[in-house]
């Protein structure tokens, strides 16, 4: 199980009208009114029409507490839930591509397998990585293959929910 | 029945209650524009700049409580309404707006006057709507006078591409709109209402905030209750005068940068803070940390994200203020809090305004004072923003609701003359009186020719002290008198200009010619200017500069010792 336990970042979703100009919205929203926004997911959901989104959020109770009421003043947000402190799972995912050689590649292996990630493409000089979890797993996993020499780091950033039947 | 996506806008119109428009028009709204003869209930008004119709609908709305409308056509049209929509967005006024855009198919092409107004327009509406199908024109438009005003109101912008307006399409208007996640609330929680009740109860020295909040939801007669029943005096925001008779004795005027002494002191010394429709604005609070430093405060508003912005509160009350009122008011037991409004009275003794007679020469405050005493407090007051502002906000008595309109949150000049043409259709029974500054009024003067074309009886009174005022005064405590960019060396002959523009026109120079200025103006039949010529080194007193406290406030009675 993985909690957030980081206490300046907070995670806060939400469910949109599916419509044109809803991210500029939202993004905007953020922009115009200072809050720092780590990173925001957006995706087709359960509902036909409706947008989920994620957003990583730094600040403190207050903060989140201004984020939640300024989407809600948005007319095509519908609901939006602050699910820090619920029991949840967060997930990112990464496609890291890294430079390899004969030397190199069966070390870059084992650190993918401790990290349960994959390695989803491999060509003469580079490997394609793959990896699900929490940011701070992607952050680890990411630096243990910096040595290696990165080509590219593609992230999609945090979405999450809670577990069991809270809503 | 088939009709035109721009019939329906009309049909919609109509059906919304809609009387008056104000626009100008052009190749993108010519379809809307062409079908306006087959509704002789849809007034037009062609305004000289499309800024003066965004701020009309503005002024309309003020004075009626209707939503005001107003459109334009694609590209500059559209982008010439963006100060009034901004305007109309930061006080919470309900406006739909209307914008022509290219045709479809030319969307995202740079074509001839395309602008991407919703976009511009995102973050100073409420919400806006690019309709790309006639089929939606009806529910768009239904959906934007739903937003426009319930909850807390503001600017609703439609923008209809050309063949948009052209297409034919069944129309039929929906008898109800249904926003999903669009739910204001209005009443408000009865726990939270009853720990209000508490500390209401308990309060020695509570105040009244009275916001536009009040106005907006029609509380007046609630708040006169509350008021008396808790023996509580009621201090207003600028854009909550005329929310509490001024004649009350329980009204103890406006607070902040350039309020009322007595209204800053007794916040200061007050215990509890009943704070009904208003945002503690940074004008009202200067520095939060030396704000009230004594008082608990009950923050009631129909927009939950103005809860907790500015300042920390102890109990919130989300909904509209005249729910809240009622829910409120059985809770509180009747009291004398004697000590408290006596003190609040020797405040207001020890710590007058200037007085208009001060001096003999001609002073903006005596200019009011006179217009006051010539309309029996009767009129409606338009203002532009500014030292002129200020004073018509501190010496005119407004004791009827609706009848101060000024641009408070976006403080924009050149508001004055198209407000208060808005204010005067929207109320012909009344007597307009627009006070302008000499600055903004050459903003959008061009609507003279408006207010002669369509023999709007407006009156207006320049409030000409040669100088952008405001900030000349704050040029002369914060730059050490370094006035850059705010004398004019040549304004115009106003008298002159009125007259060319097809108005009365009369010039006031001197304190015993005002009388017969005004009365002049008021004489006539149709729509007359007075060019008040008075003091330019006049300065608003009571300041507390920006970001300081009321410890820090300059009253008028240091004014002399200011200049030196
Ligand atoms: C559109 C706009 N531009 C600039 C300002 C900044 N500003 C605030 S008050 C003021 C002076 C206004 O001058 P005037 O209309 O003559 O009124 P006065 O202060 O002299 O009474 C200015 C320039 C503003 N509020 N609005
Ligand atoms: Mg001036």
């Amino acid at each position: 199980m993985i909690l957030n336990t980081n206490q300046s970042h907070r995670i806060v979703t939400a469910l949109v009208k599916d419509k044109p100009g809803v991210l500029a919205r939202i993004s905007g929203m953020f922009r115009r009114r200072g809050f720092n926004i780590k990173s925001l997911v957006v995706g087709q959901c359960e509902l036909p029409n409706k947008s989920r989104m994620t957003f990583v959020v730094e600040g403190n109770d207050k903060t989140v507490e201004q984020v939640t009421n300024h989407l809600y003043k948005l007319v095509e947000v519908i609901k939006v839930n602050d699910i820090s402190d619920q029991n949840l799972v967060e997930r990112e995912l990464a496609l890291i591509r890294v430079k390899t050689n004969s030397q190199t590649r069966s070390e870059i292996m084992q650190i993918v397998d401790i990290f349960r990630a994959h390695i989803v493409d491999v060509a003469n000089d580079a490997t394609i990585v793959e990896v699900t979890g929490n940011e701070l797993k992607v952050n680890s996993l990411q630096k243990l293959l910096e040595p290696f020499g990165i080509l590219e780091v593609m992230r999609t950033g945090t979405i999450a929910t809670s577990r069991g039947l809270q809503k | 029945m088939q009709l035109t996506g721009a019939q329906i806008v009309c049909e919609s119109l109509l059906q919304e209650g809609v009387d008056t428009i104000f626009g100008i028009p052009g190749g993108a709204i010519l379809p809307l524009y062409q079908t306006l003869p087959e509704y002789p209930g849809l007034k037009h008004i062609l305004v000289r700049h499309e800024q003066g119709a965004a701020h009309a609908a503005d002024g309309y709305s003020r004075v009626t409580g209707k939503p005001g409308i107003c459109w334009a056509t694609s590209g500059p049209g559209a982008t010439n309404l963006v100060t009034g929509i901004a305007t109309a967005a930061m006080d919470s006024v309900p406006m739909v707006v209307i914008t022509g855009q290219v045709k479809r198919s030319a969307i995202g092409s740079d074509a001839f006057q395309e602008t991407d107004i919703t976009g511009i327009t995102l973050h100073i509406t409420k919400h806006n709507y690019l309709v790309l199908d006639a089929a939606d024109v009806a529910t768009t438009i239904k959906e934007a006078f739903h937003l426009a005003t319930t909850g807390r109101p503001g600017p609703v912008l439609v923008d209809i591409p050309k063949d948009v307006q052209e297409e034919l399409t069944e129309f039929e208007y929906p008898s109800e709109v249904k926003i999903e996640g669009y739910n204001p609330t209005n009443e408000g929680s009865a726990v939270m209402v009853r720990r209000a009740a508490k500390l209401i109860n308990e309060a020695k020295r509570p105040v009244i905030l009275s916001g536009h909040g009040v106005i907006l939801s029609g509380a007046y007669g609630e708040l006169i209750s509350l008021a008396e029943k808790a023996q509580t005096p009621v201090i207003a925001t600028l854009l909550g005068i005329s929310s509490f008779p001024e004649d009350h004795f329980l009204y103890a005027g406006w607070p902040g940068m350039h309020g009322m002494a007595y209204s800053s002191l007794a916040i200061d010394e007050s215990d509890l803070l009943i704070a009904i429709g208003m945002r503690f604005d940074d004008r009202i609070t200067g520095d939060t940390s030396k704000f009230a430093p004594n008082a608990k405060v009950i923050h009631m508003d129909i927009d939950p994200s103005e809860i907790g912005k500015n300042i920390n509160v102890d109990v919130p009350i989300v909904g509209d203020a005249k729910h809240i009122l009622r829910q409120l008011i059985p809770l509180i037991e009747e009291t004398s809090r004697v000590d408290w409004i006596n003190r609040v009275e020797t405040l207001k003794s020890e710590h007058p305004l200037i007085g208009v007679n001060d001096t003999d020469k001609l002073i903006p405050q005596f200019v009011i004072n006179e217009l006051y005493k010539a309309t029996n407090g009767d009129a409606i007051v338009v203002t532009g923003v500014g030292q002129h502002q200020m004073w018509a906000a501190q010496y005119y008595k407004f004791n009827e609701p609706r009848t101060l309109v000024s641009s408070g949150g976006s403080g924009a000049m050149g508001f004055e003359v198209p407000a208060a043409m808005g204010a005067q259709l929207g109320r012909p029974d009344k007597t307009v009186w627009s006070i302008c500054g000499d600055g903004g009024f050459q903003m959008t003067m061009c609507e003279l020719a408006t207010l002669a074309e369509n023999k709007i009886p407006v009156k207006l009174a320049i409030i000409n002290n040669g100088v952008l005022g405001m900030v000349h005064q704050w040029q002369e405590s914060f730059y050490n008198k370094s006035y850059v960019a705010t004398e004019y060396s040549a304004n115009p002959d106003f008298v002159k200009l009125a007259e060319a523009f097809g108005l009365l026109g009369v010039r006031v120079s001197e304190k015993s010619e005002v009388a017969a200025g005004i009365a002049k103006a008021m004489d006539f039949d149709g729509p007359a200017l007075i060019d008040f010529v008075v003091e330019e080194q006049e300065n608003v007193y009571p300041f507390i500069p920006s970001g300081m406290s009321v410890a820090d406030m300059i009253e008028g009675s240091q004014r002399e010792k200011i200049r030196q």
